[in-house]
């Protein structure tokens, strides 16, 4: 047969990397001893129910959604905290942009604090912080939000953990097998290095994906740092096009 | 290019944690005037084809405690076994039937979706496999998403021919995906751990 095997649009989606990702029970993260299922997985290729998922369209966005920096503010003023904009591109592993999905995400204020009932340290809260957001990748996959630099914060896991600077994120992609949730923490940040939830990852150039780096081009004078953070989905695999070259 | 590999790889997971709820059902915990509802509230938007139903989800971990701070979230076909197509991305309208659910679990681990019996879809092998729904559940303590389906007692022929039931070598555990009929709620309990620990799928 003279084929050519391109990445296909047709394709089901690569296998998930497993030893890539954390795997379910991490002792060091005491959390997951009573949530993490003892059964293996079954290894299933995605089905039709799996690669089709739900789509948004920008209609759902409001104006400050991607602002955490006035989304919530309550008299005006602007969350208290180093401004900063949070930018980046969403891309499948075959390096191709992933457009019009929706990138969610969450964080502590500037004193390492959540607008959370549950939520017990001593930092203050900010009136005008509520801490989420929402975006809807452009044509080339690139979305950005603009907010403050959450606090680091300590945690119980041990008698005296704590997280480094993080922002959550939650990505759709176009597959619902796509979906994930992830972490992003800070360029230089050594408290990365020392936590139990970054250290469920068993690669560093795994973790080294999840930090975002510092763009000093991008920053905007006499007004807030930049961050770029890339996030990338699975991809699909490839099809075969007999003598056809086109299509991809 | 006769086996081309993937040139980047995916961005690791990590757990949702004990906030989920702020970033995913904002409104459900408190922070309002955001955003209007928590997206996926809503499957139904107006007149749909099919038998409306509740969906009821409960979790618990391997301790029998309810999963109090996890968000589930469900896709499936319409009734006509049917996905919701892309939506245009200036689109201004939802469309009727969304096929994407997502609610939060209360403090008893409960989680309840109004939405339609979903038709029937064809599964790789071309036959038609058994209605049923992906979950998808994320929480403190799970660090990569759970991936699971559930299907429904009242289809026990379809089930018995189902591409990915019949996967499940342990005939026994495949009853872990399998709702209980009470008038129109089809109830699922899933247990993270444990003997009646659900089957979770690597798709």
């Amino acid at each position: 047969m003279s084929g050519i095997i391109l990445p296909g649009a047709d394709g089901l989606l690569f296998q998930r990397d497993r030893d890539w990702h954390p795997p379910a029970d991490t002792p060091g993260y005491k959390s997951s001893t009573f949530r993490a299922p003892k059964h293996s997985l079954l290894s299933l290729g995605p089905t039709k129910s799996e690669m089709t998922g739900p789509t948004f369209g920008h209609e759902k966005l409001g104006a400050l959604d991607n602002d955490l920096i006035r989304n919530f503010s309550q008299d005006g003023t602007d969350a208290i905290g180093q401004r900063m904009i949070v930018y980046g591109q969403v891309l499948d592993e075959n390096a191709r942009p992933v457009p019009n999905t929706l990138v969610e995400y969450w964080q502590a204020n500037a004193g390492g604090r959540y607008r959370h009932k549950k939520e017990g340290y001593l930092a203050a809260l900010d009136p005008n912080f509520g801490g989420f957001g929402r975006s809807i990748t452009d044509a080339n996959g690139f979305y950005h939000f603009r907010t403050i630099k959450p606090g680091a914060y300590p945690w119980p896991n041990t008698g005296n953990d704590w997280r480094p600077a993080h922002i959550h994120f939650s990505v759709f992609g176009h597959a619902f097998a796509q979906r994930l949730i992830t972490q992003m923490y800070f360029e230089g940040d050594p408290m990365i290095w020392q936590c139990p939830i970054v250290s469920t990852i068993p690669d560093k150039s795994a973790i080294d994906q999840l930090i975002a780096r510092l763009d000093r081009l991008n920053t905007t004078p006499m007004d807030a740092l930049c961050y770029r953070f890339d996030i990338v989905l699975r991809g699909r695999r490839s099809t075969m096009f007999e003598n056809k070259l086109e299509g991809n | 290019m006769l086996h081309p590999v993937p040139t980047l790889k995916e961005t690791p997971s990590q757990t949702a944690g004990p906030y989920v709820h702020i970033g995913m059902t904002p409104n459900f915990c408190g922070i309002t005037g955001v955003v209007d509802a928590d997206l996926g509230k809503t499957m139904i938007n107006g007149e749909v084809e099919g038998e409306r139903i509740n969906v009821a989800v409960n979790v618990f971990d391997g301790a029998g405690v309810p999963l109090f701070d996890g968000v589930v979230e469900i896709w499936q076909a319409d009734a006509s076994g049917n996905f919701t197509g892309p939506t245009a991305p200036n689109s201004n309208s939802a469309p009727a039937f969304t096929g994407w659910g997502r609610q939060p679990l209360t403090e008893a681990g409960a989680a309840t979706f109004e939405t339609v019996k979903p038709g029937r879809v064809p599964g790789p092998d071309g036959k038609l496999m058994a209605p049923h729904i992906a979950l998808w559940i994320v929480a403190r303590g799970i660090n990569i998403g759970l991936q699971t389906r559930l299907y429904f007692e009242d289809e026990a022929e379809a089930n018995a021919s189902d591409f990915v039931l019949n996967k499940i070598m342990d005939k026994r555990r495949r009853e872990t995906l399998i709702a209980r009929k009470d008038g129109s709620t089809y109830t699922l309990d899933i247990h993270l751990q444990g003997e009646k620990e659900t089957v979770f799928f690597d798709m």
